[in-house]
């Protein structure tokens, strides 16, 4: 949602929009009555919940990310919750990690409800996700592939978008359930990460969640 | 934070800030919140007498100033413009324009509340004149108490305007007294549409 009070130039051109919409209403009123100003005041107000609650579009996509690292080297980063633990993902990445010799970071978001959220009471739900995150990193270097983790922010494209910052990497992995079983999915968590970040990034649907 | 430093931090894991909700945001949805509450009582109130109860708005013999209201309309509605001019002037570093934005929106604040003050004084009817007198005083004069609490505050930026405080790099209390003060023009706008010309 976007605030009309966020700041000053939100805030002015929200008296601007408010004008034009009573004085709207209130020219249908003089000239129809109370049932004119009425649809007129639903217009208005169906416009205004369409506006402040849309989704940005249109956002710039993050080109370069300011972490950089040693010419040759490829870096992977995955991005899990549930799944981070899982069979297949942890042979994909362990896969490419033999295959390109990767630097391999993992980011496993916390897990949190709204309500936990707006309360900031997102604790638990970190603590949850790293004991996911260790399982996962000691599964990976029994495997014999070193790599790092974190847990990231609830918001799974803020986490992504975290990583790129602090890990630069070439290349995301997504880890889902399949359709119908995955939050992230029904959020179109992966088609907003492609829009959003100009890297590759494979999707990964698993079945197996520990 | 690295798993293997994870393994030796005590305690509950270190939040990202990305994590929790910006505080400066929650504060500003949780004013917004209540504000919205408060007004939504009196306007709840509002829709009650006049369509539910349909009491004649207004109740005769009494009549509204809707020309002198609307002039003062017109006037917290311009002083939102010297509001908005006054911040963008300190934002480009042109100090003299901020001063006289703000100078400019506190007297034009002064003046809405005043002509208010005036009105209730010649409108010949007092809150306890019925239904539609209690309604009239209660949402004008919430509007006004918010008036004078953005007054007190623009005024208190405009001091610190005059003894150089603000620059192009820090002007916060402009900024959230301009938010104050729009936001105070919209809910006046409301009122007005509302209660003098519906």
């Amino acid at each position: 949602m976007r605030n009309p009070l966020r700041s000053e130039a939100e805030a002015f051109r929200f008296v601007i929009v408010t004008l034009a919409a009573f004085a709207a209403i209130a020219v249908a009123y003089a000239l129809g009555g109370w049932v004119a100003a009425l649809i007129v005041f639903l217009l208005v107000t169906a416009a205004a919940i369409v506006f402040y609650f849309r989704e940005p579009s249109g956002e710039p996509k993050v080109v370069e990310a300011p972490a950089t690292h040693p010419p040759g080297e490829y870096r992977l980063v995955v991005l899990a919750n549930r799944t981070v633990a899982s069979g297949e993902l942890l042979e994909e990445v362990c896969r490419i990690a033999k295959e390109r010799h990767a630097t391999v970071h993992f980011v496993a978001p916390a897990l949190t409800d709204r309500a936990h959220h707006w309360a900031s009471d997102v604790d638990p739900a970190r603590a949850d996700a790293q004991a996911r995150l260790d399982v996962s990193l000691a599964n990976l270097l029994e495997a014999g592939i070193p790599a790092t983790g974190e847990v990231g922010s609830d918001d799974p494209l803020l986490a992504l978008d975290d990583s790129l910052r602090t890990f630069g990497p070439d290349e995301a992995i997504i880890c889902t359930r399949p359709a119908g079983k995955s939050l992230w999915l029904e959020r179109g968590v992966v088609h907003k990460a492609r829009d959003r970040f100009d890297l590759p990034i494979t999707h990964l649907i698993v079945e197996d969640v520990p | 934070m690295e798993a293997h430093a994870a393994a030796h931090h005590h305690g509950p894991p270190i939040a990202h800030a990305s994590s929790k909700v910006n505080r400066e945001v929650l504060g500003m949805f949780l004013f917004i919140a209540s504000e919205v509450m408060v007004f939504g009582a009196f306007f709840a109130m509002y829709f009650f007498i006049r369509v539910v109860n349909g009491v004649p708005w207004p109740t005769p013999p009494y009549h509204l100033p809707v020309y002198v209201a609307g002039i003062n309309t017109l006037i917290l509605v311009t002083s939102s413009f010297t509001m908005h001019w006054s911040l963008q002037s300190i934002k480009k570093g042109n100090r003299a324009g901020m001063k006289a934005g703000l100078v400019l929106t506190v007297f034009m604040g002064l003046t809405f509340l005043l002509t208010q003050l005036m009105e209730y004084s010649r409108i010949g009817f007092a809150p306890h004149n019925g239904a539609f007198g209690s309604v009239f005083y209660s949402l004008t004069g919430l509007h006004g108490a918010h008036v004078l609490v953005g007054l007190t505050i623009l005024t208190c930026m405009t001091i610190r305007a005059f003894r150089g405080h603000f620059s192009p790099e820090h002007h916060d209390g402009v900024e959230i007294a301009g938010i104050y003060w729009h936001f105070v023009d919209v809910m006046w706008i409301i009122v007005y549409t509302t209660i003098y010309l519906l």
